[in-house]
Parts: C-alpha cells; sequence; structure tokens
C-alpha cells in the first residue's frame, strides 16, 4: 500500500469505526467511566474469561450473546490472548449441552439466557454442578410464562434453580452486573461450584448507565491461572482416560450425593475473599448480604435485584428523618450463608420484611423469605418477619412502596405474605400505597415522547452518553415501548445528577417532558408525567402563536397549572430541509441540551456533532454533515409559547376504545390501550390467562400518514390488494346492489364484471384507522391507467383528506353481508379475498411478510380450526395485549388459538389433534349408540361428506337439528353428545410459528408430529431470522446472510426442511411465497388442509430484519423465485397413491443470478460492503446451493414413491 | 518487422494505443491483471459515482436507523451495524491503491461527481491515492427548461477549471457528443486545464418494459457501428485542439483501432468488446492492429496517426456530410 496522506485520512477517519454502539468497544485497556447497560457490562467480563461460548437468543438477554459474537467477530480476545469461540445452538437447552460438554474436555465456557431458557439448562445444570465443573451462566432474570408470556424481568427464571447445585449470586445494578460477573468467574473456579450470575432483565440488563469500567488488568489479576490449570486437568483426555457420568445404584449414589458438601461449604468464604482481593483492585466492597441503613436499625427489608436502588434511596430518606430503618442486599444468594446473613443485621433488628420478586403458589412463602426465616430459626430467636411479594413482570417499585413496606412492618400485627405495587381487590393481599415520593431536585429527570422510528430512543441514548462522557454527572436511561410493533410508541427515562442515581423505576415527575410527536397530545395524557415548573418541549406543525389552540383541554389544564416553561419547534421540518426526513431525533436533541442546559451551549453543540460523528461515522460522510446542519439550523427554530391563564380547548383526549364496544373491552381492553394498565385491580382480571377474541377492531390507532384510495374506474377485481395487506385494513366484497341502499355518498362501487357473480357489484374498501400505511396493496396493484400509468387502481393518498369520509364508506362497507362462504371458491385468490379475514389489525409491522399468510388462512378455514402458535412474533400480533386480532364471523365463529411455548408448538398442536380426533370418535360412538332414537340423521351425521364448505355447511345445519332432537330426547347419553356434538363437525388445527421454532428449538418436536401421520397442519412463516428477538440467525438464515450471531455472514447453506419432511412418504409439503404465487398459496392451503395426514406449508416471509423497504416485499419474494433462490412446490402424497410422481414445481428454473437477487437486500449487501472477500466466496458458494438444489428438484419431480405402481408399470 | 506502437497520452507514455476503458472488467483485481497481461497499455478504472456514494451512505443509515427501537425485544435494530464497512470512496481508492501497487502500467481513474465540492475532493483522493492520470465522466441530463445550454456549458468549464486547480496529474475529460458546437466546447475544455479528451461517453439510457409499463434503465454494449461517431470527431479535432484524443465506443477489431489513429487518436479505448469476448480479445486485438501497420511497412504508429484525419484527409468535406446527402441520393435513384 502507498502512504496515504491528510486528505485520505479524513476520508478514512470519517468512515471509520468510532464505537458506534459501545457495544463494539471491549477493548484492551477501558476507560475509568464508561455508559454501558446491564447486559454489555456482564458479557464483556464474560468475554474476556471464556473460551467457548454457546448462545442462544432470548429477551432480555439476547443482547449479551450478541455482544459476545460481534466481538469474536471482530477478533477481539480475551484476557489469555485469544478469540472466544462464539457458537449458536439450536436451542438453550443445546447451549447448556454444548457448555457442559465443552467444560469437560477443559475449557472456560459461559452462556447467556433467561426464563424459558433458563429452565431449558436446568438438566445439564444439575450434571454440571453434580460434576463440580466451574462455569457462569449470566443471566438477565425474566418472568416464567404462566398464564401468560412476560418478557419482562423478575425472580421466578432463576428461583427454579435454586436446586440444581449452582450457587446464584445477584447483582442489583449495571455496576454490579460488572464487578460481580468478575467476581463469578473467579469464585468459581476457585470454589469448583459453577455460578449463576443474574441480574434484573430490563430494569438492569437494559439500563444504560455510568459505570466504572474494569479492565483488563484487574481481570488478569482476579483470575488464579493455577486454578485455570487445574481445570484444564480435569478434563477428559485420552492421555490419561477417565470416566464421568456413570450409572449409579442405591447402595452409593446418596453417599456421592453427600460428598461434595464441603466444596459447598466453602463457597461463602471463598465469594467474600474474592469479592475482599476485588475491592482491593477497584475500591468497590461488596459482602455476601450487604447492610445498609441505621447502625441501630429496628426495622429491615431484605431484597436482591433491581429493587435494591429504590430501596435504597427510601431507607437513606427515613434514616435521614432519624428513623431507624435499614436493608439487606442479598448476593450471594445460593448457598445461602445463615452466619453471614444473620451477622449482617444489627443486634437491634426487631422486624423484617422480606421482598420476593416471584410467586410460588402454594408455598408457605416465597424462596427468600423461607430462607430468611429458616436463617432466624436455625440461629434462634431472632425478629419478627414478614414476606411480601413485588415486581412481578417488570411491575413498577419505587420507593413509595418501600416506605409502605416499611410502614407495614411497624406496624402490631403486620400484613404477611403481602403483595405491593398492585391492588388485590380478591385476596386482598395488597399494601395500599398512599406514600408520596419526591425524588432529588438536584437530578434532571427528562421523559420523552417519540416513535419507535423516529429515532427518539437512538438520540437520548446519545444524550445520556454525552453527558455521561464529558461530564461529572451521574447518567442513568431506561426506555418504555408499547406492545406493537407498528406505530410503537416509546417513552424515554433520562436522569441526569451530581451524585449516584440508584432511582431503579420510572420517572413519574419529570422537570423536562418532550412530545416528539404532535398527534400524541390527543391520545395520550403527556404532561401528566410533568412536575410543577418542568420546561415542556413539543415537536409541533403550528408556531408559538397557533399551538394553543390546537392542544387538547387536558395538556392546556396541565400547562396552567403547573405553571409549565412551554417550547415548540417544526422538528419535522427542520428535519426535512436538512435533509433528515422523517428523523426528527437530531432536532430535537439538540432543542433539549438547549432547554435543559445540562451542558452549556458551545460545549453542548459541539458534544452533540461528536456525538453524531461518532454513531454515524460509518455511515459515510453525507450523513454526519447532514445531521450537522439540522444541529445548526434547530435552535433558530425553538420558540417559547406564551401559556394563557384559562382553559379554552374543547377537545378531549381520544377515547381508547368506542362507547358500544363490549363491556371487557371498556373495562380492561381500554385500560391497558390508554397505558393505564397498571391501575387494573387483580378482579379485572381473568383467573387463567383466557381473553375474548376480535377486539382489535375497537383499538383504533390510525398511525398511518397516507392510505389506499380504490379507483374503481381503473379496478380489475383482481384481489391482490386484499390478499397482501398484512393487516387486512384493505377489503373485497361483493354483494348484491340492493345492500347499497343507505349507502354513504363518498361510497364507491362498480359491478363484478366476472361471469360468476352476475349481476352483483363489489367495492375494495380501506379501514382508514387501522391501516398502517405500508403500500405494499399499491405495490402489487397490476391495473395502471392507460393515460397515466403511475395512477393505479388503489393509490397512496394523504390519510388527513380521506379520512372522514373512508371511515363513514368503511363502517357502511362492513355493515354489508358477508358473502356465504358456499358460495365462493375459496382456494382461489379472488374467492378467498370474498371471505371476512379472521384475523385483522394486529400489531404487526408495517408490511409484515407474516401475516397475509396468517389472514389467509383465517379466511379460508378460520371458522372451524384451533391454532397452535409457537411464540415468536407471530403469537406477539397474535396474543399480546391489549387486543387480539383474530375475529369471528357473523355466526360469532373464530379461530380459538394459544400459544404454549417456543420449543414445544408442534407437540402442542398434536395435542390438540388428539383431543379433538378423541372427542369426535367420542360423539361418532355416541351417535351411533342414539341412532334408534336420533332416526336417519344419524346416519346422515356419521356418513357426511365434509370436504367441502357446501358438506360442512350441511353438517352444521345437521348438528343443529340433533341438538334439538337431543334436548327433547333428555337422556345423559344425550347429554353428553349434546356436549361433544360440535366435534361432528370437521375442525382443523393449524401448528403456526417461525422458522426459530421449526428448523431449530421446535424440529425435534416438529419432526416427531410430521411422523405421526395426524391430520395437522404446519405453517413455517419462514422470515429467516428469530425475528421477534430482533433477527439472530436460524438455520433456515440463507448462506452469505449477515444476522446477530452470524454477523460475519452464515457460512452454511439454509437447511431444506422440506426435503427432509418429503422423507416422510405420507406429509404434505409445499413451500410458497405469495409474492412469487398468488394461486398456488391458496392451492396448497387448499390442498394441505384437504390432506388427511400431517402437512407442511413453509411460507417465504419477508422481514424489516432482511434490510428491505418493506411496500416492496411482494417484489422481493418474485425474485426470490425467480433466482431459484425460493423455488415453489408442492408435494403431495395424494398424487403418490394414484401412481404419479408427488412432487411438482411451481416455480420455473432459475432465470436471474442469486447474486443480482442479494444485492438489493441488506442483508447481504452489507456483507458485500464489510468483507468484499468473503462475500464473493459466500456468494459463489450460495449459488451452487440453489444450483444443486434446483438440480436434485427437478430430479425429484420425476421421482415416484409408490413401488409397485413403478414395478407395474415396468411390467406393462 | 517491427512497428513503434508506442502512443502518448496526456503526456503518458504508453506501449501501445489500447487502453481498457471503464467497465467491470477494470473493477476487480483479478481482471485487471488479465488485461494487462493481454497487452492493454493503461487501464480506466470504473468511475467512482458521487451521487452513489450518497445514495449508499443514506441506504446504509436508513437500513440500521429504521429498525431499530420498534420493540422492548429489538433494542438495537435488526441488521447488526458490521465492523469495517464503509460507504464513503474508500473501497473505490482501496482498489487504486490495489492495481497501482500490483500493475505495471498506467492507473486511470475514473469520477462521476455531482456537487462541486465533491468532484474536487475525490479528484484529490484519486491522485494521493497513485493515480497516473484522472477522467473525468462529465455527463448530465439538463432537464431544467430554464436552463440554458451555455450555462450547462459554462458550467463543465468551471468544473475543469476547478479540478485542474486541485491536482497535479494529467486531466482527461470524457464528453458526450451533444453539444451545439462540439469543437468550440472541446477547445474550451482543453484551454480550461483537460489534457485530453475521451470520446464518447456512453451511458445509461432507459428504455421501457412493456409488460410492467416501466421505465428501467439499461446500457447496452457497443457494436462496431457505434464506431463512426467518435471516428468522425477524432478526425475533426486532431489538429485543432492542443490535447490528447481518445476514442472510445464501438472499438471491437484491430482495423477499429487502425481507423481511430489513422482519424488521430492517440489512444483507443475499449470495454464492450472485451466483456463480450473477455480480456484476452484485446492481444488479438493488438495483434490486428500491429500487423495492419507492419504489413504496410508504417515505422510507427505515430507515423499515420491522423493521416486521415479532417486536415489531412483528401475528402476533408466527407467529415461533415450527414447522411441527408447520401439519403436524397438515393431517393433520386429510384427514379
Amino acid at each position: 500500500m502507498t502512504a496515504r496522506n491528510t486528505a485520505r485520512n479524513i476520508a478514512r477517519t470519517n468512515a471509520e469505526n468510532n464505537g458506534q454502539n459501545g457495544g463494539q468497544n471491549n477493548a484492551e485497556s477501558i476507560a475509568q467511566n464508561i455508559m454501558v447497560d446491564g447486559n454489555e457490562a456482564a458479557a464483556r467480563i464474560a468475554h474476556a474469561l471464556s473460551e467457548v461460548i454457546a448462545i442462544y437468543p432470548i429477551t432480555p438477554s439476547s443482547a449479551m450473546g450478541e455482544l459476545a459474537d460481534s466481538w469474536s467477530q471482530a477478533r477481539q480476545t480475551n484476557i489469555w490472548g485469544v478469540i472466544p469461540d462464539v457458537t449458536e445452538m439450536q436451542s438453550e437447552g443445546g447451549a447448556a449441552g454444548a457448555i457442559h460438554g465443552a467444560l469437560q474436555a477443559g475449557a472456560l465456557c459461559t452462556t447467556f439466557t433467561a426464563s424459558q431458557g433458563l429452565l431449558l439448562m436446568i438438566p445439564n445444570m444439575y450434571k454440571i454442578a453434580g460434576e463440580l465443573t466451574p462455569v457462569v451462566i449470566h443471566v438477565a432474570a425474566r418472568t416464567v410464562a404462566t398464564h401468560a408470556l412476560s418478557i419482562f424481568g423478575d425472580h421466578s427464571d432463576v428461583m427454579a434453580t435454586r436446586q440444581t447445585g449452582f450457587a446464584l449470586l445477584s447483582s442489583a445494578s449495571v455496576q454490579e452486573a460488572q464487578d460481580l460477573a468478575l467476581v463469578a468467574h473467579a469464585a468459581t473456579l476457585r470454589s469448583r461450584i459453577p455460578f449463576l450470575h443474574f441480574f434484573d432483565g430490563f430494569r438492569t440488563s437494559h439500563e444504560i448507565k455510568k459505570i466504572i469500567g474494569i479492565d483488563r488488568d484487574v481481570i488478569r489479576e482476579m483470575i488464579d491461572e493455577d486454578l485455570v490449570t487445574e481445570h484444564r486437568l480435569r478434563a477428559l483426555n485420552p492421555n490419561a482416560p477417565k470416566l464421568r457420568g456413570t450409572a449409579q445404584n442405591p447402595d452409593v449414589f446418596f453417599q456421592a450425593r453427600e460428598a461434595a458438601n464441603q466444596f459447598y461449604d466453602e463457597v461463602p468464604r471463598i465469594v467474600q475473599e474474592e469479592m475482599d482481593k476485588l475491592a482491593g483492585l477497584i475500591g468497590r466492597q461488596y459482602r455476601l448480604f450487604d447492610y445498609h441503613g441505621a447502625p441501630d436499625a429496628e426495622n429491615v427489608v431484605v431484597l436482591m435485584g433491581s429493587g435494591v436502588g429504590a430501596a435504597k434511596e427510601a431507607v437513606d430518606h427515613l434514616v435521614a428523618a432519624g428513623e431507624k430503618v435499614g436493608m439487606v442486599t442479598v448476593h450471594l444468594y445460593r448457598p445461602f450463608s445463615i452466619d453471614h446473613f444473620v451477622d449482617a443485621l444489627p443486634e437491634t433488628v426487631k422486624n423484617v420484611a422480606v421482598l420476593d420478586r416471584t410467586k410460588e403458589p402454594g408455598a408457605t412463602g416465597e424462596p427468600l423469605y423461607l430462607d430468611v426465616i429458616a436463617a432466624f430459626a436455625e440461629r434462634g430467636g431472632g425478629p419478627r418477619v414478614i414476606g411480601g411479594r413485588y415486581g412481578l413482570s417488570s411491575k413498577e417499585f419505587d420507593p413509595a412502596m418501600v416506605l409502605t413496606v416499611l410502614d407495614e412492618l411497624a406496624k402490631d400485627k403486620p400484613k404477611n405474605h403481602f403483595t405491593v405495587g398492585i391492588t388485590d381487590d380478591v385476596t386482598n393481599l395488597s399494601l395500599p400505597v398512599e406514600r408520596q415520593w419526591r425524588e432529588d431536585e438536584d437530578v434532571v429527570r427528562a421523559v420523552f415522547y417519540g416513535l419507535g422510528a423516529d429515532g427518539t430512543v437512538g438520540a437520548n441514548k446519545n444524550s445520556v452518553k454525552i453527558i455521561g462522557e464529558n461530564t461529572d454527572m451521574a447518567a442513568q436511561a431506561y426506555f418504555v415501548y408499547d406492545s406493537k410493533k407498528s406505530g410503537a410508541m416509546t417513552v424515554s427515562h433520562l436522569r441526569f445528577g451530581p451524585g449516584e442515581i440508584d432511582s431503579t423505576y420510572l420517572i413519574s415527575k419529570a422537570n423536562f417532558v418532550a412530545c416528539h410527536q404532535f398527534n400524541f397530545m390527543e391520545k395520550i395524557d403527556v404532561l401528566d408525567v410533568a412536575d410543577d415548573g418542568a420546561t415542556f418541549l413539543l415537536n409541533s406543525p403550528f408556531g408559538p402563536n397557533e399551538v394553543w389552540d390546537q392542544l387538547p383541554a387536558n395538556a392546556q389544564q396541565h400547562l396552567i397549572n403547573k405553571r409549565l416553561k412551554f417550547y415548540v419547534v417544526d422538528a419535522t421540518s427542520v428535519a426535512r430541509t436538512a435533509g433528515l426526513g422523517q428523523r426528527v431525533n437530531t432536532v430535537l436533541q439538540t432543542c433539549f441540551f438547549a432547554l435543559s442546559g445540562v451542558l452549556p451551549h458551545d460545549e453542548a453543540i459541539t458534544a452533540i456533532k461528536n456525538g453524531i460523528k461518532k454513531a454515524y461515522g460509518k455511515r459515510g460522510q453525507v450523513v454526519i454533515d447532514k445531521n450537522y446542519a439540522a444541529v445548526d439550523s434547530s435552535l433558530a427554530a425553538l420558540a417559547e409559547v406564551t401559556v394563557p391563564n384559562a382553559v379554552s380547548s374543547t377537545r378531549q383526549l381520544v377515547e381508547p376504545v368506542p362507547a358500544d364496544a363490549p363491556d371487557f373491552v371498556q373495562r380492561v381492553t381500554a385500560m391497558i390501550a390508554s397505558g393505564k394498565g397498571d391501575l387494573l385491580p387483580v378482579s379485572a382480571l381473568p383467573v387463567d390467562g383466557t381473553f375474548p377474541t376480535a377486539t382489535t377492531q375497537y383499538e383504533k390507532r390510525s398511525i398511518a400518514i397516507d392510505i389506499p384510495i380504490w379507483d374503481p374506474e381503473i379496478c380489475i377485481e383482481c384481489a391482490r390488494c386484499a390478499l397482501v395487506c398484512p393487516h387486512a385494513a384493505i377489503r373485497l366484497k361483493v354483494y348484491d346492489p340492493a345492500a347499497l341502499e343507505g349507502a354513504p355518498d363518498g361510497f364507491q362501487t362498480k359491478p363484478w364484471k366476472g361471469r360468476d357473480y352476475e349481476g352483483m357489484n363489489f367495492t375494495i374498501q380501506v379501514a382508514p384507522e387501522d391501516c398502517t400505511g405500508c403500500t405494499v396493496c399499491v405495490n402489487v396493484c397490476p391495473a395502471k391507467s392507460k393515460a397515466e400509468v403511475k395512477h393505479k387502481a388503489i393509490n397512496m393518498e394523504p390519510k388527513i383528506d380521506h379520512v372522514a369520509v373512508e371511515k363513514e364508506n368503511y363502517e357502511f362497507f362492513l355493515s354489508i353481508p358477508e358473502m356465504e362462504r358456499t358460495k365462493v371458491s375459496p382456494d382461489t385468490v379472488k374467492g378467498s379475498q370474498m371471505l371476512k379475514p379472521l384475523f385483522e389489525y394486529s400489531g404487526a409491522c408495517a408490511g409484515c411478510g407474516e401475516t397475509p399468510y396468517v389472514k389467509l388462512m383465517s379466511q379460508m378455514f378460520g371458522d372451524r380450526i384451533i391454532i397452535a402458535n409457537a411464540t415468536g412474533c407471530s403469537s406477539i400480533y397474535g396474543g399480546n395485549l391489549p387486543s387480539t386480532p383474530y375475529a369471528v364471523d357473523d355466526q360469532g365463529r373464530g379461530p380459538a388459538w394459544s400459544n404454549s411455548l417456543f420449543e414445544d408448538n408442534a407437540e402442542f398442536g398434536f395435542g390438540m389433534r388428539l383431543a379433538v380426533d378423541h372427542q369426535t370418535t367420542m360423539a361418532n360412538d355416541l351417535l351411533a349408540e342414539l341412532a334408534p332414537e336420533i332416526g336417519a340423521l344419524a346416519g346422515e351425521i356419521l356418513d357426511a361428506d365434509q370436504s367441502s364448505e357446501d358438506g360442512i355447511a350441511k353438517q352444521r345445519d345437521r348438528v343443529v337439528e340433533l341438538r334439538r332432537l337431543l334436548t327433547a330426547l333428555d337422556s345423559p347419553l344425550a347429554k353428553r353428545l349434546d356436549t361433544l356434538a360440535d366435534y361432528l363437525v370437521r375442525m382443523g388445527v393449524w401448528i403456526m410459528g417461525g422458522d426459530g421454532w421449526a428448523y431449530d428449538i421446535g424440529f425435534g418436536g416438529l419432526d416427531h408430529v410430521l411422523a405421526s401421520g395426524r391430520n395437522v397442519n404446519i405453517l413455517v412463516l419462514d422470515t429467516e431470522v428469530y425475528s421477534n428477538t430482533g433477527g439472530q440467525a436460524s438455520k433456515s438464515t440463507p448462506r452469505a446472510a449477515v444476522a446477530k450471531f452470524a454477523a460475519g455472514g452464515k457460512a452454511t447453506m439454509k437447511k431444506d426442511l422440506g426435503m427432509i419432511a418429503m422423507l416422510y412418504a405420507d406429509v404434505y409439503v409445499a413451500q410458497v411465497s405469495m409474492g412469487a404465487n398468488m394461486t398456488q398459496v391458496a392451492k396448497a392451503f387448499a390442498e394441505a388442509e384437504a390432506h388427511d395426514g400431517p402437512s407442511l406449508i413453509i411460507a417465504l416471509s419477508p422481514c424489516i430484519a432482511h434490510g428491505i423497504d418493506m411496500s416492496t416485499m411482494m417484489a422481493h419474494q418474485k425474485e426470490a423465485a425467480d433466482s431459484g433462490y425460493w423455488p415453489l412446490y408442492r408435494f403431495n402424497p395424494a398424487e403418490a397413491d394414484a401412481g404419479r410422481p408427488p412432487m411438482k414445481l411451481d416455480s420455473r428454473a432459475p432465470k436471474m443470478s442469486f447474486r443480482d437477487f442479494a444485492k438489493s437486500e441488506g442483508r447481504f449487501a452489507m456483507l458485500a460492503r464489510a468483507n468484499p472477500e468473503h462475500y464473493e466466496e459466500l456468494m459463489d458458494q450460495a449459488q451452487d446451493d440453489i444450483d444443486n438444489r434446483w438440480h436434485l428438484y427437478e430430479q425429484m419431480i420425476h421421482v415416484e414413491r409408490t413401488a409397485e405402481l413403478a414395478v407395474e408399470e415396468g411390467e406393462e | 518487422m517491427t512497428v513503434d506502437i508506442t502512443t502518448k497520452y496526456l503526456g503518458l507514455d504508453l506501449t501501445n494505443p489500447l487502453v481498457a476503458s471503464a467497465s467491470p472488467l477494470t473493477g476487480k483485481l483479478d481482471t485487471l491483471f488479465q488485461l494487462e497481461e493481454a497487452g492493454a497499455a493503461a487501464v480506466v478504472l470504473p468511475s467512482l459515482f458521487e451521487e452513489q456514494i450518497e445514495h449508499d451512505s443514506w441506504a446504509v443509515h436508513d437500513l440500521y436507523e429504521y429498525s431499530s427501537a420498534i420493540s422492548p425485544e429489538n433494542f438495537g435494530g435488526y441488521v447488526p451495524e458490521m465492523e469495517g464497512y464503509n460507504t464513503g470512496p474508500d473501497r473505490y481508492l482501496d482498489l487504486l491503491e490495489n492495481a497501482k501497487d500490483k500493475l505495471g502500467i498506467p492507473v486511470i481513474a475514473s469520477l462521476n461527481g455531482m456537487s462541486p465540492g465533491g468532484w474536487t475532493k475525490y479528484a484529490k483522493f484519486m491522485e494521493e491515492c497513485g493515480a497516473d492520470a484522472l477522467e473525468l465522466n462529465v455527463y448530465r441530463v439538463a432537464t431544467e427548461t430554464n436552463t440554458t445550454g451555455s450555462e450547462i456549458e459554462q458550467g463543465y468549464i468551471d468544473l475543469v477549471t476547478d479540478v485542474k486547480g486541485s491536482i497535479g496529474i494529467p486531466l482527461a475529460v470524457k464528453i458526450s457528443p451533444y453539444f451545439s458546437s462540439l469543437a468550440s466546447m472541446a477547445r474550451r475544455l482543453v484551454e480550461a486545464g483537460a489534457d485530453g479528451l475521451v470520446l464518447f461517453n456512453r451511458f445509461y439510457q432507459p428504455d421501457i418494459n412493456l409488460d410492467e409499463l416501466k421505465v428501467k434503465p439499461d446500457v447496452v454494449l457497443s457494436s462496431p457501428v457505434n464506431l463512426r461517431l467518435p471516428l468522425r470527431w477524432t478526425a475533426i479535432l486532431r489538429g485543432r485542439i492542443n490535447g490528447s484524443l481518445a476514442a472510445s465506443s464501438g472499438v471491437h477489431t484491430g482495423e477499429d483501432v487502425v481507423k481511430l489513429i489513422l482519424a488521430g487518436a492517440d489512444v483507443t479505448q475499449m470495454a464492450s468488446a472485451l466483456l463480450k469476448y473477455g480480456p484476452s480479445h484485446l492481444a488479438t486485438v493488438l495483434f490486428e492492429m500491429e500487423s495492419w501497420f507492419a504489413e504496410r511497412n508504417y515505422e510507427s504508429i505515430e507515423q499515420g496517426k491522423g493521416s486521415l484525419s479532417q486536415v489531412h484527409a483528401s475528402d476533408p468535406e466527407a467529415f461533415e456530410r450527414t447522411n441527408y446527402m447520401r439519403s436524397l441520393v438515393s431517393y433520386s435513384s429510384r427514379y
């Protein structure tokens, strides 16, 4: 290379990685102060001290694996100068098994997990502990799914491992997540006891905080090389062979189990010594049980995890007021050292309240409580102890609640087994929180409301880093999201202050509030969080003189009552002018710094610009320049608003659900939807997690800016727009023109041209407030104006111009009678779209590639199916509160839906099939038994042909008649049959989930169900990554694609799941792609449903993780088929039975290269940019994969499966 | 039979008049080697497009920003932010540096800028990375109905002046034939600092896809018939302007090269034929050209260079005639 000189180096510097996300700079020497979240804090230690790391994604721990993977990809070494080998496994069970094996073979290992993932590791954890093997598992503690899944934090997962023999070490903060991670790694080597190091999911794992980093010298100092050697010498080695994992019998097992006791006895001493050693190196002293509070405390709370921060503030507050209170932070929870615990408490303690962040139904108390009781009992005497639960699933836990608990503790007869933080009006266990809490006035408390896509979160991460790194202030950031993936609201909670920030709870009194989206003002009570005298910054298209009149009354009231300082900036215009499009983050960030005064003006501007350069450096100079321009023009656009003295607005907040919604929706759904779910009492919620369906219709989110408007003049009635709409927000109805009576003026209609429905009219109608504006419909519309090609039969137009008319139109449209199922061909594109979608308005991403398939399935069979849904995107948009997209037809029928786990979905659905079949058999048997009394109808029902819509409709009629007869019979048998009569009508079971489930974690079960011969339909929504957890690679991820956990481009080929399934000769298999061939999709669905055995449909589902413009996702699917990347086929065993080759190829031989297809997808294109040589290599291999597979399939279409028929033909 | 086939282009001494012009073949080291092997006297790297760099930057920025922070389960975007990628000019400059490092023949960088600052900035980068010369790929579709031809022309002149003023290496300007007065424009460009002109640009032209009713940008490979345009203008400009002339478009055979040299080209640039027949085709062309001169006992190609230029041709008017005359004749002859 020639020497580079100045100008070139400037170009280089601008383009260089400047440590974009903090996660990329696990460098040899670490600065004193670093801004990291809990996951990164723990992962940097784990990566530095491991050789083999097995990973698997699960929220909220995924980031630890992602960071470890990316550090290793970036050739970052551990303290021994070697790059840790990071490998993704097929499940957490697999990760634990791999770690177990690697440990046995002498490596230093770690893994990261949470919740169900940790539960899957339990069997191996017993083994690892039983074999006294040093290892650390880092856990971002998360709720275990019970009546519902929750991704949020509590200790239910960790508590389920108490019995495994692992030591459990708890960190209460981001700082501790780093420091105690190191203690865990050091102590496991010394004690030989494996460690589970945990911190609270989200509250600690995702809280960004300024902490003091530990540098590598300290890490090296903490690790005793001799212990590493000892670990290696214990490894299995054929040069000195030994055997582990024996089977033992009653004679010795018990004694052997007791033989390890002394190792556990040593753990508390070892951990304390390691904590002391670390204190000597870094000055931060930890104890197994840290006491904090009055030295003569009488009332003490005991807890562990992030709640410690809130408790500390409350205790400090009371101690300062002279009260005798204190708290104990539990760090080493297992082995529980009674002596250390009791000795940690002042002798003056009279009352102890133990707070558990978990629930153990039926127990005499929660685990920590029982341990404390036992500890005092064993030592004899001791204070009075009560226990309570708090903070399940990240429920807020703040100092006011701690004050409440301490108040209760001081009572003569305190409530035991209480809960705090909720209102339990059923069993009345909750403590009413009446105490108020005011945060320290020194702390800047800023709350920002933004949209997921507007960059608010990114800018706030940036801001907190700027302040953390440029000042002596402590800094903390925490982010809250709503449950929707499209149009999701984010709330950022930022604190800055001179002292330590222990506040591990949301800001309730903010002295700075910013609303980055003007339309939030009428949806939520944005200013409720504002403290008196706070500053309010609003991104407003209205200037300082106009904005007041545009605010709803509640906002005006807050502004007046709280004497808020009110500023507006038209950030949207400034951003647009600067060339930043919708991304208002830079503008608002600049205004925040200007108004908050956290930094002096010039310093702030420089820091923001440095932050931009750091964050976007790699993206190119033009990105930096335009953001700089936005910074420079922001302040000129900022204006103060003079707040009038009186409320003038008559506008109120928009009601979250319409007034005519059902009672449950009014009482419960509406509260959750408007962000007030915390206020719901226990009695409001179903006891078993059962919820009504068809409730998304009441939650009008109205998030689109442009919506599709139909032009009947041009429409060719192809129904594609309705088919592809991910949110069922474009609909087609064919109806008798008589139904148009009373239609609103603007309602559009036209005669149906096809001969099939002669004399009828049809309408394509948008649901204006349910549309997300994704534009997929317009992209697939094939009908173009002859005079102006860009004008199609549907066109995106500003919602503001159309919403009023279209709302009325849509309401009328819904009132038009639905087409009878018997009159359409559901297995065609048009026919299916004439049926009501029984899956509508989900919270899926705008342009989701999965939901069109789910919707189609709901149209074709939704009135008679049960769905087993694997955990993942489809279970989140399908089953996340507040509302449910699965809907009902005009008879009240619709999909019944449930989610069990991620790993067991095939088995779960299989069980449903067994139950349905069994009950059908019972019903048939009872019917046969009752036939003499029922007469000819019994035979008609038993022999009914239910292979068509017509057959099903007739059978339903027969069952109605049967029920009438049964009521008249009034016998026990008749009553039994009455309860089972529904099963006389054909009922389908659809097993649905993503590729993470089908290809990886659930494959064993899926395989078993495919082999079962039972009639289940398995729909794999193949996004080729773990979409829901953020885009980690699965075995479906194609070669050369970049994904998390495959940060260097996936080096292995995509698994051919369909081919595996075809080897079971009786499985119907189809590979489909809506964008490539819509008719084939509908046919495959119909054939799968008709096949009396297992069916597997693998459906290509584009995802934003592919790095594409989702509006063009159908075109991408077409190219995927055209390039042979995604061949379409159907493998129908019925064909084999008829003596024909069972496989049919439904797409043509590749006509474009894989490179041409791949270049338009970010997941491939980024590798080309980052590592062109490797890209070329992988591209060649990927093309070979495609060529070879196509070659194989071409042979397959000639292959006959039935030997007998083949022989007969041969003989002829 | 030995003919001196060396030539001088932009002040560079070249072993022969065959230059591989900008194409995918000059975008990769291995094909660059093959071109050198086949006898290319110099190579022009593909154009660095400022617009593309900017577009690319935004596309990548959107990729990382768009999907971030949409749900609590996806904290940091879907596609992992990669190490070592760049959306700036680095890839191009790396290719240039590598080509300079590994090839023995001159390497000419090519630039298609967008902003005034962009042209000079990237030109400097290219010089710093060792380019032996720079070729400006200037062509813009002037769609503004208020912009006059002279404004466009002045813009080109200013651009050449700016770029020339910012670099020390020779500068070629690759132009289109679409000027009202090409000869005048050619002179002005040279006076503004161009050391030579490349005749002509071939660029993407839109086509219409009748199935999808969509406009699709497309480029078709040149064919020998395209030779006529550069042939005419080489012949016209030879001796009229004080700079090198490179003829490009439609150079497929040795005879094509000969024709252009006789018309006055210092070098000829090839792309389509090499894409069609492979880099080794250049050796065939070279052999054919050399044979032509040898068989006719030329001492050097310099001897024949421009011998059929308009200034030197026996029928100079022929270069000015348009098809009108011939059409008229053929029209008349039918009676």
